[in-house]
């Protein structure tokens, strides 16, 4: 698990915000990532969690290279994907490939299931050769529990579960490392979300994959993740593996998000340490000077205005964490 | 208050009996409520907890009588309030219920608003249509309510548009308007969905606190285990349009009584837990226009007999005296 698959440093993405419509002049930019170092280990999950605005699905996009970020780096083998262009960027896209949210929209309703999922065999011609493809569509509709004698049939003929099992296909049929997954699972229903989860996980043993997850659905990240990374204004405000993030959370920001999610418990009621959040996250175009989250915490002081804390172990947080007051709080057991 | 004959104060504040709601469509009948029955008292948080499609969203529009008709037709049972069977209503009398003693928010706050009025003029509407206020007033009263749901600075965004307010303020106007009349019931679908969890615990906390100062009925529909645990007193699952289990919230989760309600609390990843299986329920919900005879849940059943393909599920089993499942195997599933 040592081994690093993908990486990056101060990864930044701005919009610009312009005004004028023939003399369009810049007044401002919407800091939707904001300085990401993330690495990712060979066969691992990694959580993406935070609330919607957070940047997380930014994220996604510049780490598949659908968005270019305005600085940084995303080493994925020995090469920064950032500089590749033409031939090159191509061939390194295919090691990292990705799963949407919304398993109604992101499949083109005018194609059948075998053009979906044999489509990127037509953009990377040599990954598998003419006469091979058929079988392959039907090979990795198998995996993904499909049955292969579908290939001719539309996606409105497949219920949201299995229409997000041809997207899954789809990312695996160029065999990636690397698959980025965007809310992959909160479209669909709490019976059907399990189906995937699990499917997930199989195929993550199956092909030694490396998982990016995002969602903002904190138990299905704990549930799926090795690491977990929480995200507040296009920043990491804490990193750790599970027992980390869940069990011994550090900073304020992530104890509140874990505090306000309900526990499928009527005994716990009333006996779990409640924090509620005053007020709403501010516009990522204007963020707080300092610490970002020093406008809803309850810890905040002069200091947090004046100074960011970086994201580091610190005196009381054995994991990385942003908070010049660090320091453990179980927020989701019995207290 | 409208004057509203054959309310019978001693009866029970809303009780729904065998209500069914087909669908008329070209592509054949849905059949979307297949005899739902619950009943809500005063102070009480009901939960309606189920899928897509299992019939929930159309039992409350049913009940507020917003149903599209065409194609929905409620065509079968009772939902009576105090007494007064609301579907024998006219549509006059109707309009009287609505808002003044039942009321509904909904889950997409932004297009459940009127996005060319603002939200004081929307508000102040219900107490010039319903108590014959004048504008000032209404306007008035408009700025107290948004006081209530806690909006800050409530007396100037009174001029504001929907569009101007956040998802989870936009969220706080809906529980406003809802509430404005006072009503007794208050039917909210799904109300946190679209909201984030730090949001949605804010909202949800609001709402326990106006229901305990009014002492109003709650109905919450959701598909969320976990928000249904921390606020329902009781609680019914709805599977393909019919109640398939009600018990009070402590027992349900302890020792579910039906397979759908134990196969869901065993399907959900927990967030106080790590390495846990996560089981399969297998299949997919029915589709409404072709519901598997027998017990609709038998496809998809663990505890699956043949009884279970060939009759329909049995009448409610009586487990204990507030909790009852329709399932043949309770016993079984329950483990004793």
């Amino acid at each position: 698990m040592s081994d690093v698959v993908l990486e990056t440093k101060n990864l930044v993405k701005h919009f610009p915000i312009t005004q004028g419509i023939v003399f369009k002049t810049k007044v401002g930019a919407v800091r939707a990532v904001d300085g990401v170092d993330i690495e990712l280990h060979r066969g691992e999950t990694l959580g993406v969690v935070g609330e919607s605005g957070c940047g997380k699905s930014t994220l996604a996009k510049l780490l598949v290279g659908l968005e270019k970020p305005t600085s940084g780096s995303i080493m994925v083998r020995n090469e920064n994907m950032v500089r590749l262009s033409g031939s090159a960027l191509r061939r390194a896209r295919r090691n990292i490939q990705m799963v949407l949210q919304d398993p109604y929209t992101s499949l083109n309703p005018r194609m059948t299931v075998g053009d979906i999922i044999g489509e990127p065999f037509q953009i990377h011609p040599d990954a598998v050769p003419r006469k091979g493809r058929e079988r392959a569509v039907q090979d990795l509709l198998d995996t993904v529990g499909l049955n292969p004698d579908h290939v001719n049939r539309y996606p409105h003929q497949f219920s949201g579960g299995q229409r997000q099992r041809i997207g899954i296909a789809r990312a695996l049929a160029l065999k990636p490392e690397i698959i980025v997954c965007d809310e992959p699972v909160s479209a669909l229903d709490v019976s059907i979300q399990a189906q995937v989860i699990n499917l997930l996980e199989r195929l993550q043993k199956e092909f030694g994959l490396s998982y990016i997850f995002i969602a903002h659905d904190l138990s299905v990240v704990r549930h799926i993740s090795n690491r977990v990374a929480v995200m507040y204004l296009g920043r990491i405000v804490e990193i750790g593996d599970d027992l980390a993030i869940y069990e011994q959370p550090t900073h304020p920001y992530t104890q509140a998000l874990l505090s306000a999610v309900p526990l499928p418990d009527p005994r716990l009621r009333g006996h779990r340490d409640q924090i509620v959040l005053e007020g709403d996250v501010p516009s990522p175009a204007n963020p707080p000077s300092g610490c970002r989250f020093r406008t809803r915490c309850w810890k905040a002081q002069e200091v947090c205005a004046e100074k960011d804390p970086p994201l580091e172990v610190r005196e009381r947080s054995p994991h990385p964490s942003a908070c010049h007051f660090a320091e453990i709080r179980d927020v989701i057991h019995r207290t | 208050m409208d004057v509203l004959p054959g309310v019978d104060h001693n009866a029970p504040l809303l009780e729904v009996n065998d209500l069914h709601v087909e669908f008329r469509t070209q592509y054949g009948v849905a059949k979307a409520v297949n005899g739902a029955s619950f009943l809500l008292n005063p102070g009480e948080t009901l939960a309606i907890l189920g899928e897509s499609g299992c019939g929930k969203s159309v039992t409350a529009q049913a009940i507020m009588g917003i149903l599209d008709t065409p194609p929905g037709y409620v065509t079968q049972g009772e939902v009576r309030y105090r007494g007064l069977d609301l579907l024998k209503l006219s549509e006059n009398d109707r309009r009287k219920v609505r808002a003044n003693r039942i009321a509904m928010i909904f889950q997409d706050a932004l297009s459940a608003l009127n996005p060319v009025y603002t939200v004081g003029f929307q508000l102040a509407e219900l107490f010039r249509k319903h108590r014959g206020m004048s504008r000032a007033d209404g306007r008035k009263r408009a700025g107290e309510l948004l006081d209530q749901v806690k909006i800050p600075g409530a007396q100037a965004r009174v001029n504001d548009y929907p569009h101007q307010f956040s998802g989870g303020m936009r969220q706080r106007v809906m529980i406003a308007m809802a509430l404005a009349l006072d009503p007794e019931v208050l039917i909210a679908d799904e109300p946190t969905t679209a909201l984030d969890v730090t949001v949605q615990a804010q909202i949800m906390g609001l709402l326990a606190e106006l229901q305990q100062q009014r002492n109003m009925g709650l109905i919450l529909i959701t598909h969320d285990m976990g928000v249904v645990a921390d606020v329902a007193d009781r609680i019914s699952v709805m599977y393909a349009g019919k109640v398939v289990e009600e018990a009070p919230v402590y027992d349900i989760y302890s020792q579910p009584g039906h397979p759908y309600t134990k196969a869901l609390l065993e399907s959900i990843p927990r967030l106080d837990m790590k390495g846990q299986q996560l089981s399969v329920i297998r299949g997919l919900p029915p589709a409404l226009t072709n519901i598997p005879s027998g017990c609709p849940f038998n496809p998809r059943c663990g505890y699956v007999r043949d009884v279970c393909r060939q009759d329909p599920p049995p009448p409610p089993y009586q487990i204990s005296p507030h909790r009852t499942a329709r399932c043949h195997f309770v016993r079984e599933v329950l483990g004793v």
